[in-house]
């Protein structure tokens, strides 16, 4: 039987009490989620119990219990408290998916100080932005990584550590720079939890939007209640799950659920830090049983991609429970799972702003491929008109999705940045940015994004940010960035750009712009086509009409041009 | 002529995508499941083999698995080298 046992028997009388109860923790009490997730799991009575199986592409595997997190995470805390890391102090992860990962970030958290995670593939430009408006005063990083960081440190004056955990003895090591080794350190087994409270600062993620520079999320300890109570009724987490969330702890998903969830349910969870390949994913599934595997569209479909044959192949039999989140989960993918797993993936809708799942397909409940699902328990949700932000209430209508505030994973503002934030709030509502329609059964059909930011596999890119990159490649003289449709990806990164004298765009230009974004921002923003153009179109004061170029790419209507400027 | 095609798609892997400088490569590397060309990078790899060998590789050729080594890509560029 699922965890939820009756979306409708719990939605009456819901109460987030239901989660705080189960985690014992009362209004006012300390509540830790580095504590959470590894001594109260050991204090169960489960500290001998598995808590994270790794793996890397060379078949390398990592195990550690319950008791080994709550140590590492020790070492970890102390090691910065050492260092002098206080309390909300922005500690940034910077690393593959390797256990120093998910080690390293409840161990900031056990210290009181502000995990800030960012994807490994991030450019020096992309990870300047981050850490500077974060004003970030260590990064936890590998060997690997560490070049990325030393070429900005000059420009960081509050970054004033280097951890590397896989530091080669035998270099010297720069200013700054300390090494963090679990494998050679004593594990430290007493550590001073410092005693955060519901409001204090927790993690701190960066999310792109359509203009200026990404905004740094802030969310707080007292989301571990939403977390918590998500991963137990949607992903429908039981103790002897083998848990394997896809997600990277750079992005959202991988720290709410991929760290948090997983380890305050007390599951166990298995990570592969390994490229995407079918055979790999598969034989990764077999090898470690998983039964709950929450993944995503564009693995979906990628895995669509390489056929039922290969599926064949594999023993997927442990297979107890599916999900997906990142971009809506088209209704092909949910026929194709059902057909060759037996289960369906289930969507789920979220973003990093609200740090845990708002709209979702329950276990259980009726899954009409290609919709969102419901509204979580104690998720006051709905559409609202596009003018007046008054809730719709005529099912089928298209219009904005709305949340009433008040859920206790809700980002608590951007971080300096408390105009955004007040922004995101119309008539009480806090706006995603995203449009859907609700059916007469209940049901949220998701339409599209209600701007210009682009949602590349399930990851949101800002047309601003590559736009401004371009810029400063000396080939460029303008650009205007979109989104274009992808089987994949769902949408990818295109631009139009116009060149500066003496340049030619040809296929060779081209690729140096590719690598250039690639490497200055990442590859999720390197445009996957370049169209070079004479000249891109503006309305008569002079602003780049991106919804022009993005309609054509789509094959949708143009729309209204009476402000375009004349040839 | 296949060892130069090698070397030159194995100098151009190392000096653009491998982050790690005391990281060595080979001819049979995994690069995507090993992570060092991603699935949207792996595009800018494509148009570099299809700008270097003046060929055009159809988007159902570029697959993951075709990508995964230096061998593996220069199997792929020789059959359209060959047309």
């Amino acid at each position: 039987m699922s965890n939820i046992i009756s979306y409708e028997e719990r939605l009456k009388n819901f109460s987030w009490k239901a989660a705080e109860e189960e985690l014992e923790y009362k209004e006012g009490n300390v509540i830790n989620i580095g504590w959470y997730c590894s001594d109260r799991i050991c204090n169960m009575g489960k500290a001998d119990k598995t808590a994270l199986i790794w793996e890397n592409m060379a078949g390398v595997e990592r195990k550690y219990s319950y008791n080994d997190l709550r140590l590492t995470t020790n070492t970890v805390g102390n090691f910065l408290r050492e260092l002098g890391i206080k309390n909300e102090d922005r500690v940034c992860l910077f690393m593959d998916k390797i256990p120093e990962l998910y080690i390293g970030l409840l161990g900031v958290l056990k210290i009181g100080a502000i995990a800030q995670p960012l994807f490994s593939a991030f450019g020096d430009e992309s990870l300047f932005v981050r850490l500077d408006n974060a004003e970030t005063t260590a990064v936890i990083t590998q060997k690997k990584h560490a070049p990325k960081i030393r070429k900005i440190m000059n420009r960081l004056p509050n970054l004033k550590h280097l951890i590397i955990v896989d530091h080669d003895p035998a270099k010297p090591l720069g200013p700054g720079e300390v090494v963090l080794d679990l494998h050679t350190m004593p594990w430290v087994d007493e550590l001073e939890i410092f005693p955060t409270k519901a409001e204090s600062p927790s993690v701190l993620h960066y999310t792109s939007g359509t203009t200026g520079q990404p905004k740094g999320v802030k969310h707080v300890h007292y989301s571990l209640i939403s977390q918590y109570l998500t991963t137990k009724w949607v992903l429908d987490i039981q103790d002897d799950d083998i848990y394997w969330c896809t997600a990277d702890p750079g992005w959202v998903t991988g720290t709410s659920y991929g760290i948090i969830g997983g380890f305050a349910t007390g599951a166990t969870s298995c990570v592969m830090d390994v490229g995407f390949s079918a055979d790999a994913w598969y034989k990764f599934i077999e090898k470690h049983k998983v039964t709950m595997w929450y993944s995503a569209p564009t693995a979906i479909r990628s895995l669509m991609k390489a056929g039922a044959d290969v599926v064949k192949k594999y023993k997927l039999t442990s297979l107890r429970h599916l999900a997906s989140v990142g971009e809506p989960l088209n209704s092909e993918a949910v026929v194709w799972s059902e057909k060759v797993f037996g289960k369906a993936f289930h969507d789920t809708y979220w973003q990093t702003e609200t740090g845990s799942i708002m709209i979702c397909n329950f276990p259980g409940m009726k899954i009409k491929p290609g919709s969102m699902g419901k509204p979580f328990p104690g998720i006051e949700a709905c559409v609202l008109d596009t003018e007046t932000f008054e809730p719709l209430t005529e099912s089928g209508k298209i219009g904005l999705i709305g949340f009433k505030p008040g859920w206790p994973a809700m980002m608590r503002t951007y971080w300096r940045n408390e105009a955004t934030y007040q922004n995101k709030f119309k008539n009480g509502w806090y706006l995603p940015g995203d449009r859907s329609s609700i059916d007469n059964e209940g049901y949220y059909w998701f339409v599209g994004r209600d701007d210009d930011v682009i949602n590349t596999g399930g990851h949101l890119v800002s047309p601003f940010e590559v736009e401004s990159a371009l810029l400063e490649n000396e080939m460029v003289a303008e650009s205007a960035v979109v989104s274009k449709p992808d089987d994949i990806n769902m949408e990818v990164v295109k631009a139009f750009v116009t060149l500066n004298p003496g340049f030619e765009g040809n296929k060779d230009t081209e690729l140096i712009i590719m690598n250039f974004i690639r490497k200055k921002l990442s590859p999720l923003a390197m445009p996957q086509e370049i169209e070079f153009v004479p000249n891109l179109p503006k309305t008569r004061s002079g602003k780049i009409m991106r919804r022009i170029l993005k309609a054509k790419e789509w094959g949708e209507e143009i729309g209204d041009t009476s402000t375009l400027e004349d040839d | 002529m296949e060892s130069n095609m090698k070397d030159i798609i194995l100098n151009y892997v190392i000096a653009e995508y491998l982050e790690d400088d005391s990281e060595t490569l080979t001819y049979d590397s995994p690069l995507i499941s090993g992570g060092i060309v991603d699935s949207f990078s792996m595009v800018s790899l494509k148009r570099f083999l299809e700008n270097r060998y003046s060929i055009s590789i159809p988007d159902d050729e570029a697959t993951p698995e075709a990508f995964d080594s230096v061998n593996k890509i220069c199997v792929l560029v020789e059959k359209f080298t060959s047309k």
